[in-house]
Formats: structure tokens, sequence, C-alpha cells
């Protein structure tokens, strides 16, 4: 490790209550030839240093629009943020122009796709792409051997074994875990204050995926990044997270810490998901599976947007797109069952 | 990339007669391509006797080499104007249409039977059978066939059917790999398996089972080439090794006014318009046809 | 690797073999040879004589290979229009000039395909997207012979700018320079274009944009590497048409090419010539296509690794 960089990894980093990421009513829609999709609806949500967020939901929920919104890359030419505010260590970066947006990915926020056999740029080696990204937002000039150094560092950060001689590989002689690892290696190559990692996993082996997750802990351990991770996956977020949100049709339904949306989820598609996760200390007969499935294109209607697969619906549920409610320790949820148990938000 | 689905605000879409409607349609339909076709290549091929002001061959000696009708000395008798013999050049660009329109379809259909036929035969049997003809087709495809045809042509003498003949041997190719290519696919479904079972013959499995779910491919690839077919007829018969003289083809026409082209370059321009629109629209019309019934071709 | 280039260089052989066989026949279908070789009115003695000498006595797969084992020493015997001339050596002579005209018009296609096609498909439906399409649509669907001449209508004979035929100064080059170079710019340029188009929409685009990697070296390094693939698979498929469709083109200016002289030879039935230029030609080309797939190999690492 290079003496630069050592001090701040030798330490682990404290979780704090300083916010590193804020995001507030941001909305981005998608403009397409059939419509406009709301894929973000004025979402809020924060994350702290050195913590780990989950975003939740099924696919098709926006949680991977959320993800970009926060690189501020929307899908081209589609895609489009139009509202809401992403403060990302003190700076508002829906602010910035392009180029001073470019000089943070990577940088201050970086990210991890989920395929990592296409997210490798297939001809060039490994050591190039890596040195790519130490270089990228470097302020000084190295030379060739600081580099390579410095990528060959970020390779053994990700415990890749004999990081020297997978320099010269090419993406397709590595298998699916290793290129995973070598994305990780490139998003914290630049120590980046936030991690997103879209469904880092899920294209992974069933045996590597753990290994893989235990990674990301030891990477935050050691610097200090604050992690989100965008998963349909509850186990992975009791895992790995200290707090989560829940998505449904674009809109935020619910969030808390781990332990509060495991052990007492206030909104009923929270409640259906909980249901559904297997459970190893129970025994049951069959896993509860939510009827239908999240609303499609043209099935806009008012109120609120679980109505048709809720067990709980009412009329009011129907017209009415319910508000926050504040429970107990930052616990919220957008449910109209908890009018008269919890506080509404006034925003 | 998972797009949210989100909620849709549906577009709604004008009803009424406006610019921006028309512009659609011309968007999504090829209008053009379908019009120039129509009134360049396919109408004046069939009615070429009833419109053609005048003969394609007989010209009259008084009337040579006037120009076309806006120029001095040209008249609304000759409207794109005449060649050294006097003969109409709008009437021979309508007798040439017949010409192009006939060779390109003779020689695909020729082209296409054989090299469906191969392509099918190499799927479906495999083995040496696969490996010998798709040997042949490598070779074709690696020889100057442009010099090939100019040799076959001198050998057996420039006509109407060696020009098909070149045409459709140079065509076979495509048809072979594409056709095979999807086969392959095609023989692994079950519907085939079932069919072997059953005990249906190889030509029955072959053109009854196979065939049908490639026909697409093969009618995009017959637009396709429709615009190379042309070009290629038109270039053999500038060099003198297509359709001889006099008839009236669009390349020997060019070929002509190649000569005169200090005094009268009205006899070249013409009819090299004419193959150049024919040629843009059928490749419209085939990039059109394959986006519609044939996405996956788009690399070829 | 040397595995792949062995199999490579045997198929290489295979065809050649074929395209041998294919030219071997029509020059036997054109007539038997003994018309052109034996003096009229002579006796049939004279007639065995020159049979034996010739080989023609012989069946014809010993034939064929007398023929290819003389044209693998580069003997295709003499030329019958250009008297004393040995066909091979015409051939050779004439080289040069086609040889120049086919990499002026390739080094032309390729300075110009590459930018328009790059930024066609990274502006898409950009003023530059349509004009890109229009050139490319244009240029398929042109006869280049008609282009050629309407090339010299304009600047020889309108203009007055440049000489309309032959070979000598620069100014030569020009016309049959673009009137070549037509064809292959549009069509790299539509290459270009929809695999620059795939390359954009690819993963490691996005995640190189989310490195924070600059737009220009996304543009240039990232995507273009990627799709220069597909178009050098054509590039193979370019030369053979630039060595061939320089018939038209030197036709039509008048260039001494090899072009040229294929149409001369096979005008004046000259079968010797013929053989000549198209097994040269064929062999070349093959030859071409080897080292594209080599090309090919060094840009993908998969196929030069895997």
């Amino acid at each position: 490790m290079t003496n630069a960089q050592a001090p701040q990894a030798e330490q682990p980093k404290q979780k704090s209550d300083r916010r590193v990421l804020e995001v507030k009513n941001l909305k981005t829609y998608l403009y397409t030839r059939w419509g406009t999709t709301q894929a973000v609806d004025d979402i809020s949500f924060y994350l702290n240093e050195g913590e780990s967020l989950g975003i939740v939901g099924e696919s098709g929920c926006g949680k991977s629009m959320t993800a970009v919104s926060l690189m501020r890359l929307p899908p081209r030419p589609a895609g489009r943020i139009i509202a809401g505010e992403i403060i990302l260590d003190g700076t508002d970066i829906l602010q910035l122009n392009e180029e001073e947006m470019r000089t943070f990915r990577g940088n201050k926020i970086s990210m991890i796709l989920q395929d990592p056999h296409a997210s490798l740029n297939p001809v060039f080696t490994v050591g190039n792409q890596l040195m790519e990204a130490v270089t990228t937002h470097l302020k000084e000039k190295l030379n060739k051997p600081q580099v390579i150094d410095r990528a060959v560092d970020a390779l053994r950060m990700v415990q890749v074994a004999a990081p020297e001689r997978r320099m010269h590989d090419y993406p397709h002689q590595m298998s699916g875990g290793m290129k995973q690892r070598v994305v990780g290696a490139m998003a914290i190559a630049s120590r980046p204050k936030v991690l997103i990692a879209d469904e880092p996993t899920t294209a992974l082996d069933v045996t590597i995926q753990a290994q893989y997750l235990r990674l990301l802990r030891r990477i935050q351990e050691e610097t200090g990044v604050s992690i989100i991770f965008i998963t349909h996956d509850f186990g992975v977020v009791a895992k790995m997270c200290d707090r989560a949100v829940v998505m449904y049709a674009g809109k935020i339904v619910e969030q808390g810490t781990t332990r509060q949306l495991f052990n007492n989820p206030a909104h009923p598609y929270t409640q259906a998901l909980m249901a559904s996760v297997p459970k190893m200390e129970e025994h049951v007969e069959k896993l509860y599976s939510i009827e239908g499935s999240p609303p499609t294109l043209y099935n806009l209607k008012p109120g609120c947007r679980f109505a048709a697969r809720c067990p709980l619906v009412d009329d009011r549920c129907r017209t009415e797109y319910p508000p926050d409610y504040n429970g107990p320790d930052g616990h919220t949820a957008a449910c109209w069952r908890l009018e008269g148990k919890w506080q509404p938000s006034l925003s | 990339m998972a797009v949210g689905t989100g909620i849709a605000i549906p577009v709604k879409r004008p009803s009424t007669f406006s610019p921006a409607g028309v512009w659609r349609i011309f968007r999504r339909y090829p209008v053009f391509p379908l019009f120039i076709l129509l009134f360049v290549l396919v109408l004046p091929a069939i009615f070429a006797d009833v419109i053609a002001p005048y003969d394609p061959l007989e010209g009259q000696l008084s009337t040579r080499l006037s120009p076309p009708f806006w120029m001095e000395g040209g008249s609304t008798a000759n409207w794109l104007g005449t060649d050294k013999q006097g003969r109409d050049i709008l009437t021979r660009i309508i007798y040439g249409a017949r010409i192009s329109l006939m060779i390109s379809i003779a020689g695909i259909v020729i082209g296409g039977t054989i090299g469906t036929t191969l392509g099918l035969c190499a799927a479906y049997f495999g083995g040496w059978v696969d490996s010998i003809i798709m040997r042949v087709v490598d070779t074709f495809l690696s020889m100057p066939l442009i010099l090939l045809a100019l040799v076959v042509v001198a050998v057996f003498g420039p006509s109407f059917f060696t020009v098909i003949g070149v045409v459709a041997s140079l065509l076979w190719v495509g048809y072979t790999r594409q056709v095979r290519g999807e086969s392959l696919t095609i023989k692994s479904l079950d519907f085939v398996a079932r069919a072997r079972v059953a005990g249906a013959s190889h030509t029955r499995i072959m053109f009854r089972h196979i065939l049908p779910n490639v026909v697409n491919t093969i009618i995009v690839l017959a637009t396709l080439e429709m615009g190379s077919v042309i070009l290629l007829e038109s270039t053999l018969s500038f060099l003198g090794a297509g359709i001889p003289r006099p008839n009236p083809s669009w390349g020997v026409m060019v070929a002509d006014g190649r000569d005169h082209i200090i005094a009268a370059w009205w006899i070249a321009m013409f009819p090299g318009m004419a193959i150049m629109l024919v040629v843009l629209s059928a490749n419209l019309m085939g990039d059109w046809l394959r986006d519609q019934l044939d996405p996956k071709l788009r690399q070829v | 690797m040397q595995r792949y280039l062995l199999i490579r260089f045997g198929q290489s052989l295979i065809t050649l073999i074929g395209v041998s066989i294919i030219v071997f026949t029509l020059a036997r279908m054109s007539g038997n040879p003994l018309d052109v070789l034996v003096p009229e009115e002579s006796g049939p003695e004279v007639i065995e004589q020159i049979s034996k000498l010739w080989g023609l006595d012989k069946p014809w797969h010993e034939q064929y290979i007398v023929f290819v084992t003389n044209a693998a020493r580069g003997d295709f015997g003499n030329s019958i229009k250009w008297q004393g001339q040995k066909a091979m050596d015409l051939v050779l002579q004439r080289f040069p000039a086609t040889l120049q005209l086919a990499s002026l018009a390739m080094v032309v296609a390729v300075l110009l395909a590459v930018p328009i096609g790059v930024l066609s498909a990274y502006k898409k439906g950009s003023w530059m997207d349509y004009l890109g399409k229009t050139v490319a649509l244009l240029g398929q669907s042109s006869p280049s012979f008609w282009i050629g001449i309407m090339l010299i209508w304009i600047f020889a004979v309108q203009l007055r700018l440049l000489p309309t035929s032959g070979r000598g100064e620069w100014q030569h080059m020009i016309l049959p320079g673009v009137a070549l170079g037509w064809f292959p710019v549009a069509a790299f340029m539509r290459l270009i274009r929809s695999s620059m188009l795939t390359a954009l929409d690819s993963e490691y685009v996005k995640l190189a944009r989310l490195k924070g990697v600059p737009e220009w070296k996304i543009i240039w390094k990232h995507a273009l590497k990627n799709a220069a693939i597909p178009p050098i698979t054509f590039f193979g498929i370019l030369v053979a048409r630039l060595l061939t469709g320089s018939v038209a083109i030197e036709t039509v200016f008048a260039w001494p090419g090899v072009g040229l002289l294929a149409l001369e030879a096979v005008n004046a039935r000259d079968y010797q010539v013929v053989q000549a230029v198209v097994m040269i030609v064929s062999a070349i080309f093959i030859f071409m296509n080897l080292l594209v797939d080599l090309a090919y190999a060094y840009v993908d690492p998969r196929v030069r690794l895997g």
C-alpha cells in the first residue's frame, strides 16, 4: 500500500451521524414513445458516514433508476432527473455542470454493476482498466510504475491472488467472481465516500455470493466508505445493512433500521415481502407470495400504488396517496393504516 | 438496466390530419422507395409498350443528339433528349426498366432457390455434406467474382441468359450462409424431432417443416439483394459483358453516353440516375422489410 | 493461436485450389486451345506434335496438374494479344497502378468513414447522423462507373480543373480515387455506425461513465476499439471489391491497371492473361482475408487467447 493512502485505511472508521448523502424529493422520469414513466417519484432518504443502506423492492420498482440518478446518469435519451436535491458530502450534485459532475463520479461516489461479465471492457486488460480508474481522478502526475503500484494495491484490497500477474489478464480469462472483484477494485480505487452496489451478487454463483458480500464488508471496515445496496433480497439486507428503504412503483413506502423492518414492518408491502423470506428457525408449510405484479405502464390510478395487491385495502387507499407517518426512532412508512398510531410527516 | 415500470401517462395521439401525421407516415412506411420502385421500375417494365413514346431501337437521324426539353435546342418531342442514333432517351430508360426487373427477378429466384436448398441440406444433414457445401461457399466468397463473371461472359458470349447465370452464381452464397445458420437452430427444435419420429422423409422435413420458418429471412435477403443485382447487371453491361447492344440496358446506355460526355451529357446522366434511384429505393425497402420481418438480420 | 493459424492457412490453400479448378475449367470451356495454337491447314501429325508439346493429349486431370505446377512457378504461358510478352509479366507491370488507386481509395475511406460513423452514432438523430446516413445510402446505391463519368463531366469538362483520364501527375489520381472510394466510405461508415451504437449501449461503456472517464475517452477508446471488430472483418471483402471494382473505374478513366488489362484480355479472348489476372487477384484476395483474420485476432483478445 502506498503511503499516501495508508493512514486512511489503517484505522477503521466509526459509524457517525454525519450525513454523507441526502436525497430530497428526487424525481426521475422516463420519456418514451409510449408515454411518461414516473420511475422515481418524489423520494427522500439519507445515508450516514460509514453506514450501509439497503434499497429493496421487486424488479421494476425504481431502485436501479434511483441508483443511476445518484450518479446523475439516467438512461439516455429517455431518462431525466426533473426535480429534487442530491446532496453528496455537502454539494448538491444536481447543481453541478457536467464536467464537475464527472470529477465526482468514481471519485466521491462510485458504483458496481450487476453483471460482471458485461461490465468490463473485453478488449482491454484488467490492468489497463484499473489504471484508468486510478489516473482519471488524480490531480498529481504519477509515473507508470506508481500507477501500476496503485492498481495492484487496489486488486490486493479486493483479495485477488497474485495481483501483479492478473493485471495482464483480459476479462474473458477470469471467473465471474474475479471480475466482480476487479469491478469493486475500480470502484474503490479513488476512495469514494459512497459506493452503490446494484445487485452486486445476483449474477454470481451462490457459493461466491456470500464471499463477495464479506469482501464488501471488509472494505467498508477498512476504508469507512458508506455503501448503498440495491437488492431484491432481504437476506442481503439482513446480512449487510444498518438501515433499509423499501420501494414500490417508484415510491418509498417504508424506511427504518434493519431491525425495525424485520421485527416490526409497518407497511403491508414490507410485511408481505417479509412473509415471503424463508426463515431457518421456523418450519413453514408454504412460502407466502404476493398476488399480482407491480402496476404497469398504463395502470395510472390515484391513491396508493400498492392498493391493487394490498390485503388491507379500503376505499381511501384507492383514491388518495397516503402521507409518510413517522414512527419511533426514525422509522417511517406511507400507509393509511398508520393513521392515529403514528404522526403524519408535515412535508 | 432494469427500467422502472412505475406509472405511465399515455401520450394522446393526434387523430386529425396534420403535417406531423403525414411526417409520421413517411417515417413509419417506406413511401418514397415504394413510389420510386413502382413508377421508375415496375410500371414502366410492365407497360413499356404502352407508355413509351418511341421505339427503343430505332432512332430518327434528323433528331440526333438533341438535348433535354429545357435546354436550348431541346423540345418536348424528346423530354430527356436523344442519343447519337437519334433514339429517345426516355423511351430507352422505360424499356431498360424491363431488363433490370427481369434480370433481378430471374437471378434472385434462381440463385435464391439453389442457395436455400444447399443451405437447408448443409444444416439438415451436417457432417461431410455441410463441410463440402461450406468450403464451396468460402471459395466463392474469396474469388474476384466480377473478374470471373467477365471470363464467363467471354466464354459463353454476352446474352440475357449469361447475365442471369452470373447473377445467380453470385447470389446463392448469401442464401446458403443465412439459411444454414437459421436452420441449424430450427433443426434442434422439438417439432422437427417429432416429425422425424413420425417417419417424415428428409425432403419433407426440410421443405415442409424447416423452410417455412426461414421464409422471412429469404424474403428480406431477396429485397436487400435486388439493389446489388441491378448494380451488377448495369456494371457488366457497361463493361460490354452484360446485355448486348443495342438492347436498352441502363448500363449500356451509360456506356454509350461516356463517349459523348463532352457534347451530350444527358445520354449518360439520366440512365445513371435511374439506376441510382431504383437501387436506393430497393435498399431502403429492404432495410424496412428487415426491420419489420427479421430484426436479427440487422448485422448482415 | 498456432492451431488457429494452421487451420486458417489450410482453408486458404483449399480455397486457392478451388479457384484454380474453376479458372482451369472455364478456360477449357472457352474452346479447344489447339484452335489458337495450331496454324491453319496443318496436317494431323503437326496437330499431334503440338498437342504433345502442350500436354493436350493427356487426360484432363493431368492437364490440370500441369496447369497448377506451371501457375505455382508463375508461368501462365504467353500472351496472345500482347505478342512476345509473358502473361505473368503483363499482370506484374500493371499491378502498381491498381494498387496505387486502391490504396488511395482505402485511405480516404478510412479517414472519412471513421469520424463520420463514430459521430453519427454518438449524436444519433442529429444532423450529423442524417448526413452520415444519406452519404451511406447514396454511396451504396450509386453505380461507381456512372459516378466516375459524372465526375469527369463536372470537374474535367465543365470546370476544367482536372484531367479526364490516364495516369501521370497526381491530378490524374483524384477523380478515379474519389469514384473508387465512394462505395467503401459508405459501407465502412454504415458498419462503424451500427457497431458503435451497440458498443455505446453496452455495460462497459456505462461502467466507464460511472468511473468518471471523460466522454472523448469513452468514445475513442472504450467504444471504438470494440466497434472496430466488425468493420475489420469487412475489410477483406472491401479490398476485393476495390481490386475488382477497379475494372469499371479503370475503364472509365483509362487507368492502366490490372482491371483494364483484364477487360482488354477478355475482349481479345486472351485466356493466358485472363487466367493470370484471375489467379493472382484471387491469391491476393485470399491472402488479404488471412491477414484480416490475424488483425481480428489482434484486436479481439477473445479470439487470440480463447
